[in-house]
Protein backbone atom coordinates (compact mmCIF):
# COMPACT_ATOMS: atom_id res chain seq x y z
CA UNK A 1 0.00 0.00 0.00
CA UNK A 2 2.70 2.77 1.51
CA UNK A 3 4.80 1.25 -2.22
CA UNK A 4 1.92 2.26 -4.36
CA UNK A 5 1.55 5.94 -2.40
CA UNK A 6 5.10 6.42 -2.74
CA UNK A 7 5.04 5.42 -7.15
CA UNK A 8 2.16 7.91 -7.38
CA UNK A 9 4.05 10.57 -4.90
CA UNK A 10 6.92 10.57 -7.43
CA UNK A 11 4.76 10.51 -10.36
CA UNK A 12 3.20 13.58 -9.48
CA UNK A 13 6.22 14.88 -8.34
CA UNK A 14 8.80 13.85 -11.19
CA UNK A 15 7.17 16.12 -13.92
CA UNK A 16 7.11 19.36 -11.90
CA UNK A 17 11.28 18.62 -11.06
CA UNK A 18 11.66 17.45 -14.43
CA UNK A 19 10.56 20.63 -15.89
CA UNK A 20 11.96 23.18 -13.52
CA UNK A 21 15.24 21.70 -14.31
CA UNK A 22 14.70 21.58 -17.65
CA UNK A 23 13.69 25.31 -17.82
CA UNK A 24 16.83 26.67 -15.45
CA UNK A 25 19.39 25.16 -17.65
CA UNK A 26 17.44 26.57 -20.88
CA UNK A 27 16.66 30.05 -20.04
CA UNK A 28 19.88 30.20 -17.22
CA UNK A 29 21.79 31.73 -20.28
CA UNK A 30 19.33 34.35 -21.40
CA UNK A 31 19.27 35.82 -17.49
CA UNK A 32 21.17 38.97 -17.95
CA UNK A 33 21.24 42.26 -17.18
CA UNK A 34 19.67 43.41 -20.10
CA UNK A 35 16.88 40.64 -19.80
CA UNK A 36 15.35 43.20 -16.55
CA UNK A 37 15.83 46.44 -18.05
CA UNK A 38 15.43 46.43 -22.01
CA UNK A 39 12.36 45.85 -24.16
CA UNK A 40 12.20 43.11 -26.48
CA UNK A 41 12.15 45.06 -30.02
CA UNK A 42 11.86 43.16 -32.81
CA UNK A 43 13.71 39.99 -33.80
CA UNK A 44 17.04 41.59 -35.27
CA UNK A 45 17.71 42.60 -31.75
CA UNK A 46 17.99 39.56 -30.45
CA UNK A 47 19.93 38.25 -34.06
CA UNK A 48 22.81 40.90 -34.01
CA UNK A 49 23.22 41.02 -30.27
CA UNK A 50 22.37 44.26 -29.65
CA UNK A 51 20.72 44.66 -25.90
CA UNK A 52 17.29 43.15 -25.65
CA UNK A 53 15.35 41.92 -22.65
CA UNK A 54 11.81 41.00 -21.01
CA UNK A 55 11.53 44.23 -18.43
CA UNK A 56 8.09 45.53 -20.82
CA UNK A 57 6.67 41.90 -20.09
CA UNK A 58 7.42 41.26 -16.54
CA UNK A 59 5.91 44.91 -15.54
CA UNK A 60 3.09 43.93 -17.67
CA UNK A 61 2.51 40.89 -16.22
CA UNK A 62 2.55 42.13 -12.78
CA UNK A 63 0.40 45.42 -13.91
CA UNK A 64 -2.47 42.72 -15.61
CA UNK A 65 -2.42 40.31 -12.87
CA UNK A 66 -2.83 42.51 -9.65
CA UNK A 67 -5.27 44.63 -11.85
CA UNK A 68 -7.18 40.67 -12.33
CA UNK A 69 -6.39 39.95 -8.55
CA UNK A 70 -8.31 43.38 -7.79
CA UNK A 71 -11.43 42.78 -9.79
CA UNK A 72 -11.44 38.68 -9.03
CA UNK A 73 -10.77 38.62 -5.36
CA UNK A 74 -14.02 40.85 -4.04
CA UNK A 75 -16.38 39.87 -6.53
CA UNK A 76 -15.28 36.31 -6.05
CA UNK A 77 -15.39 36.21 -2.31
CA UNK A 78 -18.70 37.90 -2.36
CA UNK A 79 -20.10 35.23 -4.87
CA UNK A 80 -18.31 32.45 -2.26
CA UNK A 81 -20.12 34.14 0.83
CA UNK A 82 -23.58 34.22 -1.08
CA UNK A 83 -23.06 30.12 -1.93
CA UNK A 84 -21.75 29.51 1.99
CA UNK A 85 -23.66 31.84 3.82
CA UNK A 86 -27.10 32.26 2.49
CA UNK A 87 -28.33 28.75 1.38
CA UNK A 88 -31.95 29.47 1.35
CA UNK A 89 -31.62 32.40 -0.89
CA UNK A 90 -33.53 32.02 -4.25
CA UNK A 91 -30.50 32.78 -6.27
CA UNK A 92 -28.38 30.46 -4.49
CA UNK A 93 -28.92 27.06 -6.63
CA UNK A 94 -28.44 29.39 -9.82
CA UNK A 95 -24.79 31.07 -8.77
CA UNK A 96 -24.21 27.53 -7.94
CA UNK A 97 -25.07 26.37 -11.56
CA UNK A 98 -23.77 28.93 -13.52
CA UNK A 99 -20.17 29.22 -11.28
CA UNK A 100 -19.69 25.49 -11.96
CA UNK A 101 -20.25 26.05 -15.63
CA UNK A 102 -17.92 29.09 -15.76
CA UNK A 103 -15.33 27.17 -14.16
CA UNK A 104 -15.44 24.09 -16.55
CA UNK A 105 -15.37 27.08 -19.59
CA UNK A 106 -12.34 26.82 -21.98
CA UNK A 107 -10.31 29.21 -20.80
CA UNK A 108 -9.41 30.80 -24.48
CA UNK A 109 -13.56 31.21 -24.89
CA UNK A 110 -12.84 33.64 -22.10
CA UNK A 111 -11.08 35.54 -24.08
CA UNK A 112 -13.20 35.79 -26.64
CA UNK A 113 -15.56 37.02 -24.75
CA UNK A 114 -14.04 39.67 -23.16
CA UNK A 115 -13.05 40.45 -27.02
CA UNK A 116 -16.29 41.07 -27.27
CA UNK A 117 -17.40 42.65 -24.53
CA UNK A 118 -14.18 45.13 -24.04
CA UNK A 119 -11.77 44.64 -27.00
CA UNK A 120 -14.26 45.52 -29.45
CA UNK A 121 -15.87 48.71 -28.27
CA UNK A 122 -12.65 50.06 -27.08
CA UNK A 123 -11.26 49.48 -30.68
CA UNK A 124 -8.48 48.29 -28.65
CA UNK A 125 -6.33 45.56 -27.48
CA UNK A 126 -5.15 46.51 -23.90
CA UNK A 127 -3.87 45.65 -20.49
CA UNK A 128 -7.19 45.94 -19.00
CA UNK A 129 -9.37 43.90 -21.46
CA UNK A 130 -6.50 41.27 -20.38
CA UNK A 131 -6.78 41.94 -16.61
CA UNK A 132 -10.63 41.23 -17.01
CA UNK A 133 -10.04 38.20 -18.90
CA UNK A 134 -7.84 36.78 -16.08
CA UNK A 135 -10.77 37.77 -13.13
CA UNK A 136 -13.11 35.62 -15.23
CA UNK A 137 -10.55 32.94 -14.97
CA UNK A 138 -10.32 33.56 -11.39
CA UNK A 139 -13.91 34.13 -10.30
CA UNK A 140 -15.32 30.80 -10.24
CA UNK A 141 -11.98 29.48 -8.32
CA UNK A 142 -12.47 31.72 -5.71
CA UNK A 143 -16.27 31.65 -5.06
CA UNK A 144 -15.83 27.51 -4.86
CA UNK A 145 -12.93 28.00 -2.58
CA UNK A 146 -14.17 30.67 -0.80
CA UNK A 147 -17.30 28.62 -0.24
CA UNK A 148 -15.60 25.67 1.01
CA UNK A 149 -13.13 27.68 3.42
CA UNK A 150 -16.76 29.20 5.16
CA UNK A 151 -18.47 26.08 5.20
CA UNK A 152 -15.34 24.38 7.31
CA UNK A 153 -16.09 26.97 10.17
CA UNK A 154 -19.24 25.10 12.15
CA UNK A 155 -22.33 26.65 11.49
CA UNK A 156 -23.16 26.48 15.02
CA UNK A 157 -20.47 29.76 15.13
CA UNK A 158 -22.68 31.58 13.08
CA UNK A 159 -25.90 30.77 15.57
CA UNK A 160 -24.24 31.49 18.10
CA UNK A 161 -23.39 34.65 16.50
CA UNK A 162 -27.13 35.63 15.57
CA UNK A 163 -28.39 34.21 19.27
CA UNK A 164 -26.71 37.47 20.50
CA UNK A 165 -28.55 39.78 18.25
CA UNK A 166 -25.77 40.18 15.91
CA UNK A 167 -27.18 40.70 12.50
CA UNK A 168 -26.31 38.22 10.00
CA UNK A 169 -24.02 39.97 7.65
CA UNK A 170 -21.98 41.30 10.58
CA UNK A 171 -21.66 37.62 11.67
CA UNK A 172 -20.18 36.35 8.86
CA UNK A 173 -17.59 39.26 8.20
CA UNK A 174 -16.55 39.35 12.37
CA UNK A 175 -16.64 35.88 13.18
CA UNK A 176 -17.17 33.54 10.02
CA UNK A 177 -14.46 35.20 7.60
CA UNK A 178 -11.61 35.99 9.98
CA UNK A 179 -11.93 32.62 11.44
CA UNK A 180 -11.73 30.98 7.36
CA UNK A 181 -8.89 33.53 6.51
CA UNK A 182 -6.40 31.27 5.48
CA UNK A 183 -8.55 28.97 3.46
CA UNK A 184 -9.43 32.20 2.00
CA UNK A 185 -6.25 32.58 1.33
CA UNK A 186 -5.03 29.97 -0.27
CA UNK A 187 -8.21 29.75 -2.75
CA UNK A 188 -7.10 33.02 -3.93
CA UNK A 189 -3.63 31.69 -4.71
CA UNK A 190 -4.83 28.75 -6.10
CA UNK A 191 -6.92 30.87 -8.14
CA UNK A 192 -3.81 33.32 -8.54
CA UNK A 193 -1.81 30.22 -9.66
CA UNK A 194 -3.94 29.15 -12.05
CA UNK A 195 -4.92 32.38 -13.84
CA UNK A 196 -1.28 33.75 -13.70
CA UNK A 197 -0.20 30.89 -16.27
CA UNK A 198 -2.83 31.29 -18.87
CA UNK A 199 -1.96 32.68 -22.38
CA UNK A 200 -4.91 31.62 -23.94
CA UNK A 201 -7.50 34.03 -22.67
CA UNK A 202 -4.88 36.84 -23.09
CA UNK A 203 -4.36 36.34 -26.54
CA UNK A 204 -7.45 38.14 -27.99
CA UNK A 205 -7.56 41.03 -25.38
CA UNK A 206 -4.21 42.11 -23.89
CA UNK A 207 -2.36 40.95 -27.08
CA UNK A 208 1.02 41.29 -26.48
CA UNK A 209 3.79 44.01 -27.21
CA UNK A 210 7.43 44.02 -28.48
CA UNK A 211 7.43 47.26 -27.25
CA UNK A 212 7.57 48.91 -23.34
CA UNK A 213 4.55 51.99 -23.52
CA UNK A 214 4.92 55.54 -23.64
CA UNK A 215 3.77 56.34 -19.89
CA UNK A 216 2.52 54.13 -16.96
CA UNK A 217 -0.96 53.88 -17.91
CA UNK A 218 0.12 52.70 -21.39
CA UNK A 219 0.29 48.91 -19.50
CA UNK A 220 -3.67 49.14 -19.11
CA UNK A 221 -5.27 50.81 -21.74
CA UNK A 222 -2.95 49.82 -24.86
CA UNK A 223 -1.71 46.50 -25.78
CA UNK A 224 0.22 44.80 -22.87
CA UNK A 225 2.85 41.79 -22.58
CA UNK A 226 2.90 39.42 -19.90
CA UNK A 227 4.84 36.18 -19.23
CA UNK A 228 2.96 33.42 -20.77
CA UNK A 229 1.56 35.05 -23.59
CA UNK A 230 4.99 36.04 -24.47
CA UNK A 231 6.66 32.48 -23.93
CA UNK A 232 4.02 31.39 -26.69
CA UNK A 233 5.39 33.49 -28.89
CA UNK A 234 9.13 33.58 -28.10
CA UNK A 235 8.94 29.61 -28.20
CA UNK A 236 6.73 29.33 -31.81
CA UNK A 237 9.26 32.58 -33.40
CA UNK A 238 12.18 31.11 -35.45
CA UNK A 239 14.71 32.53 -33.71
CA UNK A 240 17.63 31.02 -31.44
CA UNK A 241 17.94 33.87 -29.52
CA UNK A 242 14.46 34.48 -28.21
CA UNK A 243 13.87 30.31 -27.99
CA UNK A 244 16.34 31.01 -24.79
CA UNK A 245 14.88 34.12 -23.70
CA UNK A 246 11.22 31.68 -23.65
CA UNK A 247 13.04 29.96 -21.38
CA UNK A 248 14.02 32.58 -19.16
CA UNK A 249 10.44 33.84 -19.45
CA UNK A 250 9.72 30.67 -17.83
CA UNK A 251 11.83 31.25 -15.04
CA UNK A 252 10.53 34.59 -14.38
CA UNK A 253 7.06 33.17 -14.45
CA UNK A 254 8.36 30.42 -11.50
CA UNK A 255 9.65 32.61 -9.35
CA UNK A 256 6.82 35.42 -9.24
CA UNK A 257 4.03 32.45 -8.80
CA UNK A 258 6.56 31.29 -5.85
CA UNK A 259 6.65 34.84 -4.24
CA UNK A 260 2.82 34.85 -4.29
CA UNK A 261 2.89 31.69 -2.80
CA UNK A 262 5.01 32.96 0.01
CA UNK A 263 3.51 36.40 0.51
CA UNK A 264 0.16 34.73 0.89
CA UNK A 265 1.57 32.05 3.59
CA UNK A 266 2.79 35.10 5.47
CA UNK A 267 -0.32 36.77 5.46
CA UNK A 268 -2.57 33.46 6.43
CA UNK A 269 -0.60 33.47 9.35
CA UNK A 270 -3.12 33.47 12.39
CA UNK A 271 -2.09 35.18 16.01
CA UNK A 272 -4.24 33.00 17.81
CA UNK A 273 -3.17 29.82 15.90
CA UNK A 274 0.51 29.59 17.70
CA UNK A 275 -1.49 30.18 21.01
CA UNK A 276 -3.88 27.48 20.79
CA UNK B 1 -50.20 39.43 30.80
CA UNK B 2 -49.08 35.87 32.71
CA UNK B 3 -47.01 34.13 29.63
CA UNK B 4 -43.52 35.80 28.46
CA UNK B 5 -43.14 32.97 25.83
CA UNK B 6 -45.97 30.91 24.53
CA UNK B 7 -46.11 29.07 21.47
CA UNK B 8 -49.86 27.95 19.63
CA UNK B 9 -50.28 25.25 17.47
CA UNK B 10 -46.44 25.70 16.76
CA UNK B 11 -45.15 23.11 13.84
CA UNK B 12 -41.79 22.74 12.11
CA UNK B 13 -41.61 20.59 9.23
CA UNK B 14 -38.52 19.82 7.36
CA UNK B 15 -39.81 19.02 4.01
CA UNK B 16 -42.20 17.12 4.50
CA UNK B 17 -41.04 15.72 8.10
CA UNK B 18 -42.55 17.02 10.96
CA UNK B 19 -39.71 18.22 13.44
CA UNK B 20 -42.52 19.23 16.14
CA UNK B 21 -46.08 19.07 15.39
CA UNK B 22 -49.13 21.46 16.89
CA UNK B 23 -47.04 22.19 19.81
CA UNK B 24 -49.03 24.58 21.97
CA UNK B 25 -46.85 25.64 25.39
CA UNK B 26 -46.44 28.51 27.54
CA UNK B 27 -43.16 29.82 29.75
CA UNK B 28 -44.35 32.01 32.38
CA UNK B 29 -42.63 35.43 33.38
CA UNK B 30 -39.84 34.54 35.39
CA UNK B 31 -39.59 30.83 35.17
CA UNK B 32 -37.41 28.15 34.46
CA UNK B 33 -39.56 25.61 32.03
CA UNK B 34 -37.40 21.69 31.17
CA UNK B 35 -37.70 20.10 28.24
CA UNK B 36 -37.47 16.75 28.32
CA UNK B 37 -37.83 13.78 26.00
CA UNK B 38 -35.63 10.99 24.10
CA UNK B 39 -32.98 11.77 21.48
CA UNK B 40 -35.03 13.12 18.28
CA UNK B 41 -38.45 14.00 19.49
CA UNK B 42 -38.05 17.56 18.52
CA UNK B 43 -36.83 19.49 21.66
CA UNK B 44 -34.13 21.07 19.98
CA UNK B 45 -36.56 21.76 17.04
CA UNK B 46 -38.76 23.09 19.10
CA UNK B 47 -36.60 25.46 20.86
CA UNK B 48 -34.90 26.84 17.49
CA UNK B 49 -38.47 27.79 16.60
CA UNK B 50 -38.21 30.08 19.63
CA UNK B 51 -35.77 32.82 18.56
CA UNK B 52 -36.47 31.51 14.46
CA UNK B 53 -33.16 29.93 14.11
CA UNK B 54 -34.98 27.90 11.78
CA UNK B 55 -34.91 30.85 9.34
CA UNK B 56 -31.37 29.83 8.50
CA UNK B 57 -32.34 26.86 6.47
CA UNK B 58 -34.55 26.14 3.57
CA UNK B 59 -35.86 23.08 4.31
CA UNK B 60 -37.59 23.87 7.80
CA UNK B 61 -40.90 25.36 7.47
CA UNK B 62 -41.96 26.94 10.70
CA UNK B 63 -46.33 27.18 11.20
CA UNK B 64 -48.07 28.69 14.19
CA UNK B 65 -47.30 31.28 16.37
CA UNK B 66 -44.59 32.10 18.71
CA UNK B 67 -45.46 35.16 20.88
CA UNK B 68 -43.14 36.92 22.47
CA UNK B 69 -44.87 39.11 25.20
CA UNK B 70 -48.45 38.89 23.19
CA UNK B 71 -46.48 39.57 20.11
CA UNK B 72 -46.23 37.15 17.32
CA UNK B 73 -41.65 36.76 16.67
CA UNK B 74 -43.12 35.19 13.05
CA UNK B 75 -45.14 38.35 12.00
CA UNK B 76 -43.66 40.58 8.48
CA UNK B 77 -42.83 43.44 10.91
CA UNK B 78 -40.87 41.78 13.55
CA UNK B 79 -36.84 41.72 12.74
CA UNK B 80 -35.33 38.68 14.02
CA UNK B 81 -32.26 40.01 14.66
CA UNK B 82 -34.55 42.18 17.65
CA UNK B 83 -35.80 39.17 18.14
CA UNK B 84 -32.92 37.30 19.23
CA UNK B 85 -31.32 39.84 21.34
CA UNK B 86 -34.04 39.50 23.45
CA UNK B 87 -34.22 35.69 23.20
CA UNK B 88 -30.81 34.47 23.48
CA UNK B 89 -29.39 30.78 22.95
CA UNK B 90 -26.87 28.64 24.82
CA UNK B 91 -25.83 25.62 22.73
CA UNK B 92 -24.89 22.15 23.80
CA UNK B 93 -21.37 22.57 22.29
CA UNK B 94 -19.61 25.23 23.15
CA UNK B 95 -18.81 27.22 20.10
CA UNK B 96 -16.23 30.31 20.93
CA UNK B 97 -15.16 32.59 17.76
CA UNK B 98 -12.00 31.15 17.08
CA UNK B 99 -10.23 34.19 16.32
CA UNK B 100 -10.92 36.71 19.23
CA UNK B 101 -9.47 36.35 23.30
CA UNK B 102 -11.94 35.76 25.80
CA UNK B 103 -12.61 39.20 26.41
CA UNK B 104 -13.80 39.86 23.03
CA UNK B 105 -15.83 36.81 22.92
CA UNK B 106 -17.79 37.27 25.71
CA UNK B 107 -18.54 41.40 24.91
CA UNK B 108 -18.84 40.25 20.93
CA UNK B 109 -22.68 40.78 21.37
CA UNK B 110 -22.21 44.49 22.15
CA UNK B 111 -18.98 45.46 20.47
CA UNK B 112 -20.24 43.68 17.18
CA UNK B 113 -23.32 45.90 17.32
CA UNK B 114 -20.70 49.22 17.33
CA UNK B 115 -20.97 49.78 21.37
CA UNK B 116 -17.69 50.79 22.10
CA UNK B 117 -17.18 52.06 25.27
CA UNK B 118 -14.53 50.45 27.15
CA UNK B 119 -15.22 50.98 30.81
CA UNK B 120 -19.02 49.64 29.88
CA UNK B 121 -17.31 46.56 27.98
CA UNK B 122 -14.98 46.02 30.81
CA UNK B 123 -18.20 45.46 33.31
CA UNK B 124 -20.39 43.95 31.31
CA UNK B 125 -17.29 41.20 30.88
CA UNK B 126 -16.54 40.84 34.74
CA UNK B 127 -19.89 40.64 35.24
CA UNK B 128 -21.14 38.09 32.84
CA UNK B 129 -18.22 35.60 33.15
CA UNK B 130 -19.14 35.68 37.11
CA UNK B 131 -22.35 34.76 36.49
CA UNK B 132 -20.88 31.86 34.29
CA UNK B 133 -19.03 31.31 37.22
CA UNK B 134 -15.62 31.37 35.07
CA UNK B 135 -14.12 34.31 36.14
CA UNK B 136 -11.50 33.44 38.82
CA UNK B 137 -9.97 30.86 36.38
CA UNK B 138 -9.49 33.38 33.48
CA UNK B 139 -9.07 37.04 35.15
CA UNK B 140 -5.54 37.20 34.52
CA UNK B 141 -5.72 35.96 31.05
CA UNK B 142 -8.72 37.63 29.36
CA UNK B 143 -6.83 38.53 26.40
CA UNK B 144 -5.66 35.24 25.10
CA UNK B 145 -7.43 33.00 22.83
CA UNK B 146 -10.64 31.33 23.65
CA UNK B 147 -9.64 28.73 21.83
CA UNK B 148 -7.10 27.82 24.05
CA UNK B 149 -9.24 27.00 27.33
CA UNK B 150 -10.95 23.85 27.67
CA UNK B 151 -13.90 22.29 26.72
CA UNK B 152 -15.70 22.90 29.80
CA UNK B 153 -14.50 26.06 30.25
CA UNK B 154 -15.62 27.01 26.33
CA UNK B 155 -19.23 26.48 27.86
CA UNK B 156 -19.01 28.48 30.39
CA UNK B 157 -17.72 31.06 27.93
CA UNK B 158 -20.57 30.67 26.04
CA UNK B 159 -22.63 30.98 28.92
CA UNK B 160 -21.09 34.01 29.88
CA UNK B 161 -21.33 35.55 25.93
CA UNK B 162 -25.43 34.92 25.66
CA UNK B 163 -25.48 36.71 29.41
CA UNK B 164 -23.55 39.31 28.44
CA UNK B 165 -26.37 41.08 26.00
CA UNK B 166 -28.65 40.61 28.86
CA UNK B 167 -31.72 38.68 27.29
CA UNK B 168 -34.60 38.05 28.78
CA UNK B 169 -34.95 34.88 27.66
CA UNK B 170 -32.74 32.48 27.82
CA UNK B 171 -32.92 29.63 25.94
CA UNK B 172 -30.61 26.52 26.64
CA UNK B 173 -29.85 23.22 24.71
CA UNK B 174 -28.27 21.06 27.04
CA UNK B 175 -26.06 23.69 28.44
CA UNK B 176 -24.61 21.23 30.83
CA UNK B 177 -23.69 18.00 29.08
CA UNK B 178 -20.13 18.82 28.38
CA UNK B 179 -19.67 20.45 31.56
CA UNK B 180 -18.07 18.25 34.86
CA UNK B 181 -20.53 17.94 37.94
CA UNK B 182 -18.55 21.00 39.48
CA UNK B 183 -19.67 23.53 37.15
CA UNK B 184 -23.10 21.75 36.66
CA UNK B 185 -23.61 22.66 39.59
CA UNK B 186 -22.62 26.22 39.08
CA UNK B 187 -24.64 26.67 36.15
CA UNK B 188 -27.55 25.62 37.75
CA UNK B 189 -27.22 27.94 40.45
CA UNK B 190 -26.94 30.17 38.09
CA UNK B 191 -30.18 29.39 36.37
CA UNK B 192 -31.90 29.38 39.76
CA UNK B 193 -30.20 33.41 40.45
CA UNK B 194 -30.82 34.52 36.56
CA UNK B 195 -34.74 33.20 37.21
CA UNK B 196 -35.05 36.74 39.31
CA UNK B 197 -34.54 38.14 35.96
CA UNK B 198 -34.65 35.91 32.65
CA UNK B 199 -37.40 33.67 31.59
CA UNK B 200 -35.24 30.43 30.76
CA UNK B 201 -36.06 27.36 28.40
CA UNK B 202 -33.77 24.78 29.15
CA UNK B 203 -33.32 21.01 27.00
CA UNK B 204 -31.76 18.35 29.46
CA UNK B 205 -31.26 14.56 28.94
CA UNK B 206 -30.61 14.63 32.92
CA UNK B 207 -33.89 14.00 34.91
CA UNK B 208 -32.44 15.01 38.19
CA UNK B 209 -31.60 18.46 36.48
CA UNK B 210 -35.40 18.81 35.24
CA UNK B 211 -36.77 18.11 38.85
CA UNK B 212 -33.54 20.16 40.56
CA UNK B 213 -33.68 23.45 38.53
CA UNK B 214 -37.16 23.52 36.68
CA UNK B 215 -40.54 24.95 37.81
CA UNK B 216 -41.78 23.67 34.68
CA UNK B 217 -41.89 20.36 32.76
CA UNK B 218 -42.79 19.71 29.72
CA UNK B 219 -42.51 15.67 27.95
CA UNK B 220 -42.03 15.40 24.49
CA UNK B 221 -41.72 12.46 22.20
CA UNK B 222 -41.62 11.74 18.73
CA UNK B 223 -42.63 15.06 17.91
CA UNK B 224 -45.50 15.75 20.27
CA UNK B 225 -45.80 17.46 23.38
CA UNK B 226 -47.37 14.30 25.60
CA UNK B 227 -47.20 16.29 29.13
CA UNK B 228 -46.36 19.42 30.30
CA UNK B 229 -47.32 20.58 34.34
CA UNK B 230 -45.61 21.22 37.45
CA UNK B 231 -42.28 19.87 37.63
CA UNK B 232 -42.98 18.57 40.90
CA UNK B 233 -46.28 16.87 39.34
CA UNK B 234 -44.62 15.65 36.47
CA UNK B 235 -41.81 14.19 38.30
CA UNK B 236 -44.37 12.56 41.24
CA UNK B 237 -47.40 12.06 39.70
CA UNK B 238 -47.47 12.10 35.22
CA UNK B 239 -51.10 11.75 33.84
CA UNK B 240 -49.61 10.11 31.08
CA UNK B 241 -48.07 6.46 30.97
CA UNK B 242 -45.47 7.46 28.52
CA UNK B 243 -44.33 10.20 30.51
CA UNK B 244 -43.70 7.60 33.84
CA UNK B 245 -41.78 5.32 31.68
CA UNK B 246 -39.71 7.69 30.37
CA UNK B 247 -38.80 9.41 33.44
CA UNK B 248 -38.51 5.81 35.57
CA UNK B 249 -36.27 4.84 33.01
CA UNK B 250 -38.20 2.41 31.04
CA UNK B 251 -37.01 3.68 27.82
CA UNK B 252 -35.83 6.98 25.86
Amino acid sequence: MVGLLCISTVVVLLPLVIIMVHVLVEGFSALSYDFFTEELGSPSRAIQGQATGLVHTIIGTIVVDTLALLIAVPIGIGAGMMLSEYPEHPLNPTLRLMNDTLNGMPAILKGLFIFVLIVKPMGTFSGIAGSVALAVVMLPIIARTTESALQSIPWTIRESGLALGIPRWRVVLSTVMPAAKGGLITGILLAFARAAGEAAPLLFTSFGNNYLPNNWYGFIFSPTDTLPQRLYSLAISPYEQWHSMGWAAAIILFLMVIFAFILARLLARDKFKIQA
Amino acid sequence: MNFKLETKNLTVKYGEVYGVKDISLAAPHRSVMALIGPSGCGKTTYLRALNRMHDLTRVANVEGEVLFEGKNIYDEDVNPVTVRRKIGMVFQKPTPFPTMSIFDNVVAGLKLVGIKNKTLLNEVCEKALKQAALFEEVKDRLNTAAVSLSGGQQQRLSIARALAVEPEVLLMDEPTSSLDPQATLKIEELIQSLKKDVTIIIITHNMQQAARVSDKTAFFYEGNLIEVGKTKLIFTSPEKKQTEDYITGKFG
